[in-house]
């Protein structure tokens, strides 16, 4: 019978992680993928602390979960108002037209 | 166990925080019940505010403090930074007012929003701990997306904005992976006990490094250091340039604090690893900062690249890893708030029919038409180049001192030759503003501003009749950080 040890957790984590900044920046969509992506980031980083706390026998890693789950719905929030702003005058949120700006 | 006295206790460690705390939530309600109108009031009562917490911060004790459970420190490092970031912060506030009422963005949430910003920032100064850097930096970034984006009518602002968060949040989210590696590999997150293990250990593991390097890397990102600056000069160019000052001067420094506290501090025995990375990462802002400027066409973009460059140069001073360095970087810094001040309220200055302008060709003819102001952009253009003698010379040479005292010789010719090629773009500017004819007349500045660059000039040019003094405030905040 497989045992799932840390090694199992940080490795979900990790790919968890890869997928997000992978989905930063090859998405060709819309940017509420990225918001998506963020979110992915920040949980796999959850579960890499909450791991942690758990074999380290130590709480603080828990408790830094906790915040970075707070943190996370107030930056989502920023995230789609700033979206929303940006929807009103341009009529779409297609991330390959987000190029007014170069140089 | 805690009782409320030991609450009271360490709440003096955060004293100058929780009154600009306070002071910020009653602004926010006075603004509440008097709408945008009271926009003026409320900017001058955040001013007010910064300086009385300034005052708490220049009276309190200067012996090293630690506070909730080791989490916060307060020592003359932390007083030294939080004087530099409250006075940046209060310059650009008196800078923004003129400017947002006339692009009719002075809503009173602004000045609000910069004071919650500034908290973050000193949060980030005093963090002795991982978990409070993060809660920080989120605090000064949050307030940040969102005044980038505050012209809500304008779709470059919204633009920038998004670009900003996307980046901001990808930066953070790199920040936190680092944590998480540097906590499980070490089994805690506060400087104190994390140099403790290090200091224990014979090798350093390979995967606490690589936590080390992905933290460098994600506070770069927060101070648009190379390779991770891509956001930087778009969001300049989209920002309200109120914004946009603000953005260059206060955040800036407080990110670098929070960088020496992290490498020296936390990982003072893990020199090896850190220096290598910092000495690319100097390398490379300051070569993208002297060749990426001399093509652009707009002055808030060339004062994006303007800014990585000299983030380049603060960053040798980290590089040398010694006491000089970090004395060096704290001195570059000042200099280099004093001296975007300057700019940027010229930059504020920058009308036309009482829309801004930005194209460097409308400075033609400055020299003409308005001579103090083409006087005052002279003197700063030529500190930021580091011309002797002007101050930003005095900033530079510490740095390339203590450079060259670490044996970083490479770093040190490199620094030099790409000062030489950032005083191109510097000199194309003064250039337009004497040799060219003036295509369209500036409108009449307003009063503020002048007296804002005008006092940021004289401190420019009068600053080699007192270096010492900014160097020896500069020495007690480092031989806070890094034992000699």
């Amino acid at each position: 019978m497989l045992e799932i040890g840390i090694v199992h957790y940080l490795i979900v984590a990790a790919a968890l992680f890869v997928t997000g900044v992978f989905g930063i920046f090859l998405n060709r969509s819309n940017v509420i993928l990225i918001l998506m992506s963020i979110e992915l980031i920040l949980l796999s980083v959850t579960i890499n602390l909450v791991t942690f706390s758990h074999f380290l026998h130590d709480l603080t890693g828990q408790v830094f979960a906790m915040l970075i789950l707070t943190i996370a719905a107030a930056e989502a929030a920023i995230g789609l108002a700033i979206l929303m702003t940006y929807f009103r005058k341009k009529g779409s949120i297609d991330v390959t037209e987000i190029n007014i700006m170069k140089g | 166990m805690y009782s409320l006295a030991d609450f009271y206790f360490h709440a003096t460690a955060a004293l100058p925080e929780i009154v600009l705390t306070v002071f910020g939530m009653i602004i926010l309600l006075f603004g509440l019940v008097r709408e945008d109108k009271s926009t003026p009031q409320v900017t001058l009562m955040t001013v007010s505010a910064f300086a009385v917490t300034a005052l708490v911060i220049a009276a309190m004790p200067s012996e090293p403090f630690k506070g909730f459970m080791g989490s916060f420190i307060y020592d003359p490092f932390a007083q030294f930074m939080k004087l530099l970031v409250l006075m940046g912060g209060a310059a650009c506030l008196a800078m923004t007012l003129s400017y947002n009422t006339q692009e009719k963005i002075n809503r009173f949430e602004f000045p609000v929003l910069a004071l919650f910003s500034t908290v973050g920032m000193m949060f980030i100064i005093s963090a002795n701990d991982l978990m409070l850097a993060y809660v920080g930096l989120e605090l000064m970034s949050l307030p940040l997306y969102v005044l980038v984006s505050i012209r809500r009518d304008f779709l470059r602002s919204s633009e920038a904005g998004i670009k900003y968060f996307v980046l901001g949040a990808l930066a953070s989210g790199m920040i936190l992976y680092g944590i998480s590696l540097i906590y499980g590999f070490s089994g805690t997150i506060n400087f104190t006990r994390l140099s403790e293990t290090l200091a224990l250990q014979d090798g350093v593991s390979i995967t606490l490094s690589f936590g080390l390097i992905m933290l460098i890397c994600g506070v770069a990102f927060k101070l648009s250091a190379v390779p991770f600056h891509m956001w930087t000069p778009d969001v300049y160019e989209g920002a309200p340039t109120s914004v946009t000052a603000f953005l260059a001067i206060a955040p800036k420094t407080a990110v670098f604090a929070l960088l020496a506290r992290i490498l020296f501090d936390g990982f003072g025995d893990m020199t090896a690893q850190w220096q290598d990375v910092i000495w690319i990462i100097a390398a490379a802002s300051m070569i993208v900062g002297a060749f990426a400027a001399i093509p652009q066409t707009s002055i808030k973009r060339l004062l994006a690249y303007s800014t990585i460059g000299h983030m380049g140069y603060a960053l040798v001073g980290m590089t040398a890893a010694s006491f000089d360095g970090v004395r060096s970087m704290i001195v570059y810094m000042a200099l280099y708030m004093v001296m975007n001040i300057g700019v940027f309220a010229i930059v504020l200055m920058l009308r036309q029919n009482d829309r801004q302008t930005t194209d460097i060709d409308n400075l033609s003819g400055l020299g003409k038409t308005h001579p103090v102001v083409a006087l005052m952009m002279t003197v700063l253009m030529f500190s930021m180049a580091g011309i002797p003698p002007l101050a930003g010379f005095f900033g530079k040479l510490f740095v390339f001192q203590a450079a060259v005292s670490a044996e970083l010789y490479g770093l040190a010719v490199l620094g030099v030759l790409t000062s030489v090629v950032a005083a191109y773009y510097y000199l194309r500017i003064i250039k337009i503003m004497y040799f060219e004819e003036p295509i369209h007349v500036l409108d009449k500045p307003t009063r503020d501003l002048e007296v804002i660059s005008g006092i940021a000039t004289i401190f420019v040019v009068a600053f080699i009749l007192f270096p010492q003094s900014l160097v020896n405030a500069a020495q007690a905040a480092a031989t806070a950080l890094v034992t000699i």
